[in-house]
């Protein structure tokens, strides 16, 4: 029996609200993931030492405050600097195409902007895992 | 990574973070390599003083156990928690949301703490969290707490480990308080109202008392009777102890008891301002002092590692029954009943040896 994908979903930032993180968290779930969940207002530091941790296999953050070209290759940073290299990171919120490569080029995986159905989330987690399931 | 080699076992030792988390993964996956890893670290295992904190879903039994870090912070006490979150039945998957109220300890080095999904585990959950209860005291936490809702059989269950449990409830849940009495009541060492801003705090407490009182009258058997009554008795002239007891203890005179009998602590806490927390973790502290004094740590123990031991069997049983071979087996066993050669005890018996091989 494969083992169950775990991952973390996070909110870096002082964005308000986490509707947006909090659908992605359940729709996780829903596909048999086990989503521990860090609630509002993380900074990078806390993000990855709860991955570290947990030992997930994903780290989801979500922003919409608009620091997302500071927080994500922070992220990034503070996760090689642990040698969590093994670990997807992928991010949503609000952000602009233009930000999108320099993103993916500090080491963030995908990027799904708002819109994106949870669906194709699941699909892209499922098909690019880093670490076996075995 | 070679899980079970002596540098691993040294890197659990000197507490690194990231080999802890890795072999807890072990663990949950149920990976053969784990019973090398549960030999080697079992003999530096048996330090830790593992705290249960249970209670009905919502209670705040995360909030409390956040702010219980905190004060175990202040003592300088290295902790460990355990969050055990329900999994959906449905889809086997979970969403572990224990950890939102403990995110102010994720970046000190001296706190861990890991979720674990009810269900899923190959093992079982109680083996899930016996073994991962095994590698944090194995890396010298002093305080292992282990977070379960006290609905469900299995998720109760794993308080067993503890050597101490706190049994978190709220004002005003009559409802709550039956079905606590039906189970998990006897198995309290200290009760926290939580939610203490509320209405109706002293009632609850009140009634809490009442039947903590009743089970002593009935002779229940309940876990904290004779611990506090002979810690009690040996520290007649200590008056910090007196006052402890006349305080959250509370003392009572019961018909038939000579002397005056003392109850568990009953604690009224707001968790989210951290009102009365001191006084839990003070509380909590006190019983394991209260444990290794009375020498009935042992005693506590050994009850565990009977019902830990006993459980790993009923495991190793169910796995076997439901083998291949078992089915077939059985279902041989069946067609002669059917036939009238054997009777049902005949076959049960057969069964029972043919699992012994
Ligand atoms: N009014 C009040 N609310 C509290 C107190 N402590 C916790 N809460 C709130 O109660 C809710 C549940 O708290 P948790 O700590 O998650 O409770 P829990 O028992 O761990 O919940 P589960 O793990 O889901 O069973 C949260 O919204 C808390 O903010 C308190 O002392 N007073
Ligand atoms: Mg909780």
């Amino acid at each position: 029996m494969a083992r169950k994908i775990k991952v973390l979903v996070a909110k870096p930032g002082l964005d308000g609200h986490d509707r947006g993180a909090k659908v992605i968290a359940r729709a996780l779930r829903d596909a048999g993931m086990e989503v521990i969940y860090t609630g509002l207002r993380q900074t990078p530091e806390q993000i990855v030492q709860t991955a570290l941790q947990e030992d997930v296999d994903v780290v989801a953050m979500s922003i919409l405050s608009g620091a997302h070209n500071h927080l994500f290759p922070r992220v990034m940073e503070l996760m090689r600097q642990n040698k969590l290299d093994d670990v997807l990171v992928i991010g949503g919120g609000v952000i602009p195409e233009d930000d999108i490569p320099g993103l993916k080029a500090a080491g963030i995986a995908a990027i799904f902007t708002p819109g994106t159905p949870t669906s194709t989330t699941i699909e892209f987690i499922k098909a690019n895992l880093k670490r076996s399931l075995e | 990574m070679d899980a079970v080699s002596d540098s691993t076992i040294q890197e659990i030792l000197n507490g690194n973070m990231r080999t802890i988390a890795r072999l807890i993964s072990l663990v949950e996956r149920n990976a053969k390599e784990r019973i090398e890893l549960i030999k080697k670290l079992h003999q530096y295992s048996g330090k830790a003083h593992v705290l249960g904190i249970t209670g009905p879903p919502g209670a705040g039994k995360s909030t409390v156990t956040d702010k219980l870090i905190g004060e175990f912070r202040k003592r300088n006490k290295r902790v460990a928690v355990i969050a055990v979150d329900p999994s959906s039945p449905f889809t086997g998957g979970a969403i572990l949301g224990d950890r939102i109220r403990m995110m102010n300890h994720a970046t000190d080095p001296d706190v861990f703490i890991r979720s674990l999904a009810s269900r899923g585990h190959l093992g079982g959950l109680a083996q899930a969290c016996g073994e991962t209860l095994r590698i944090l005291d194995a890396a010298q936490y002093d305080i292992i707490i282990i977070e379960t809702v006290g609905v469900g059989q299995s998720e109760v269950e794993i308080v067993r480990y503890a050597d101490t449990i706190v049994l978190v409830t709220v004002p005003g849940l009559g409802d709550d308080i039956q079905a606590i009495k039906a189970g998990i009541m006897e198995i309290g060492d200290i009760f926290c109202v939580n939610k203490a801003d509320k209405d109706g705090t002293e009632r609850t407490v009140r009634e809490i008392r009442a039947m903590l009182e009743t089970a002593i009258l009935n002779n229940a058997p309940t876990r904290f009777t004779e611990l506090y009554a002979s810690y009690y008795k040996n520290h007649q002239s200590d008056s910090a102890v007196q006052h402890s007891f006349a305080g959250h203890h509370g003392i009572t005179n019961l018909p038939g008891h000579e002397l005056p009998i003392p109850l568990p602590p009953v604690i009224a806490t707001v968790a989210e301002t951290g009102k009365n927390i001191q006084e839990l973790a003070d509380a909590i502290i006190l019983h394991g002092t209260m444990l290794k004094e009375t020498g009935l740590l042992e005693q506590r123990r050994n009850e565990n590692l009977l019902w830990e031991i006993e459980n790993m069997v009923l495991d190793m049983v169910t796995e076997k029954i439901n083998s291949s071979e078992s089915r077939n087996q059985l279902e041989k066993l069946v067609a002669s009943v059917q036939l009238r050669k054997l009777d049902t005890f005949e076959a049960s018996r057969k069964l029972f040896e043919y699992l012994l091989h």
